[in-house]
């Protein structure tokens, strides 16, 4: 057993958790201040992008350092680069946390209106994609993996029926149109949010199971040594 | 050319301790195959059994089916013509240390009458540039012996004496584990450029050198063929377990 690079291994997991939880709550806090047309969350969000980039960087070293050091194989190997790829997409929910925080900062400067979208809807289903992919890296579990995959398209009709529904909004209420722009900016933001867990859930089945699953192409699978990847973990 | 290798149901014994179980195996022609295994797990014993060198060890014995080529390996073709077909490189150079560079290359055709000068030259040449040891001792052929050599050189010397009597697999038995970065990379090199030429089965602790150098690589375990497929394969999704927990140091 090479005790330094299984503390190394556990140490990129660790830091990636962390990273994790903060843009999860990022990406949380900035919904619940779009419901509650809160300035203060919106300032917790803008805050916390600093230390979710901090983080990016610690990971990415660590993971730079592994790799050159200890010559991972197999399994290790597409632990370390799952991690590098989910990190680089983790740091991104974050940014687009930031995205909406920016967006409900703008219309809480605007009255009030009551618009035709369910944004709470969408953001606690864009949220729990976050943490089921989440989930699935901790577990090292390709088909709680999977199942993420198939809540994309949810989030993406929600994003659709969002669009059709607020431009329709904005043509019979045009003193409403900044509101609905603020609002359909937040479901894309939210809908990429979406995209972002795919993509990791993607790379926790590539980590577990050797198999890419990107863009819907099947590609030659791999037979996996094991579903859970439970000696990484 | 390089010829395959078809191994069917190898065995080989130490007196009565088995040391090979079962093994099957399809070496292509013209191709680096890496052998790789724990200490003891029987790869070097594979790797002697096919050019029956195992069989020179007292109380040691092998059965079963090896082919090489045309040519079957056990069945009544004789040990020394296997030999003169399947080169042969071990982890410690042993280059032959009263002979000058050029006799060392020289020494396995002489030992079989080949004595036409001139033709010899061109074969001492044509094997030091293909083991790209040339450039370094063209000047000191007859002058220098081989012991003179570095560690890097010496073993460089040693595939030219295996090259020199045109054979068409060289097995390599841990040919770097004696040498620096520096020559190991030169070997490599060497194993890359030579594989267009010969079928090549190289035994090797290092599995970064497996994966740079072979296309395919086989896993043994206590005397079994755990797995055998493409390196990329082997090092980046094994299908056996045992496999995975030995290259990711899990074992061994």
């Amino acid at each position: 057993m090479r005790t330094r690079f299984q503390q190394g291994l556990d140490d990129l997991r660790t830091r990636l958790l962390r990273m994790g939880g903060l843009a999860e709550q990022a990406v949380d806090r900035a919904c619940q201040a779009y419901i509650d047309r809160d300035l203060n969350r919106c300032h917790l969000v803008l805050e916390g992008e600093t230390q979710i980039n901090l983080i990016e960087r610690e990971i990415d070293e660590l993971a730079f350092d592994l790799l050159a050091m200890q010559q991972p194989m197999a399994v290790d190997l597409r632990f370390i680069l799952a991690v590098t790829k989910i990190n680089s997409d983790l740091e991104r929910v974050g940014d687009q946390a930031v995205n909406i925080a920016e967006r409900v900062m703008d219309m809480v400067e605007l009255p009030k209106v009551e618009l035709p979208v369910d944004i709470a809807r969408m953001a606690a289903a864009a949220s729990a994609m976050v943490r089921r992919a989440l989930e699935s890296f901790i577990e090292g579990k390709a088909e709680l993996a999977q199942a993420v995959l198939e809540m994309d398209n949810v989030v993406d009709r929600m994003k659709d029926e969002a669009f059709i529904t607020l431009v329709k909004g904005m043509n019979e209420h045009p003193e409403t149109t900044r509101q609905a722009l603020d609002a359909l900016l937040i479901a894309r933001n939210l809908e990429r949010v979406a995209d972002h867990a795919t993509n990791i859930a993607e790379d926790v089945i590539f980590w577990v199971r050797g198999a890419d699953v990107r863009h819907n192409v099947s590609p030659e699978q791999p037979q996996p040594v094991q579903e859970t990847a439970t000696e990484t973990r | 050319m390089g010829v395959g290798i078809k191994v069917d149901h190898l065995n080989a014994w130490f007196g009565k301790s088995q040391a090979l179980y079962d093994i099957s195996i399809d070496i292509p022609a013209n191709h680096a195959t890496a052998v790789i295994g724990p200490s003891g797990c029987g790869k070097s014993t594979f790797v002697r059994c096919l050019n029956r060198m195992h069989e020179t060890i007292p109380d040691a014995h092998a059965d079963g089916k090896v082919r090489m080529g045309d040519v079957d390996v056990y069945n009544g073709t004789p040990a020394v013509q296997i030999r003169r077909r399947i080169g042969m490189v071990f982890q410690k150079p042993n280059p032959f240390p009263t002979m000058s560079i050029y006799d060392n290359v020289a020494a396995g055709l002489k030992l079989n009458g080949f004595h036409d000068h001139r033709r010899l030259d061109e074969i001492v040449e044509r094997s030091l540039k293909l083991s790209a040891l040339w450039e370094e001792v063209k000047d000191t052929l007859r002058k220098k012996s081989g012991a003179s050599l570095s560690g890097g050189q010496q073993q460089r010397l040693c595939i030219a004496r295996a090259l020199a009597v045109e054979p068409e697999v060289l097995l390599m038995d841990e040919p770097c584990s004696a040498l620096d970065p520096i020559s190991t990379g030169k070997i490599e090199e060497l194993i890359f450029q030579l594989k267009e030429k010969f079928t090549i089965v190289i035994v090797t602790h290092n599995m970064q050198q497996a994966s740079r150098v072979a296309e395919f690589t086989g896993f043994f375990l206590l005397g079994k063929l755990i797995e055998f497929d493409k390196t990329e394969k082997i090092f980046t999704t094994p299908s056996d377990k045992r496999t995975e927990d030995y290259i990711t140091g899990r074992f061994g």
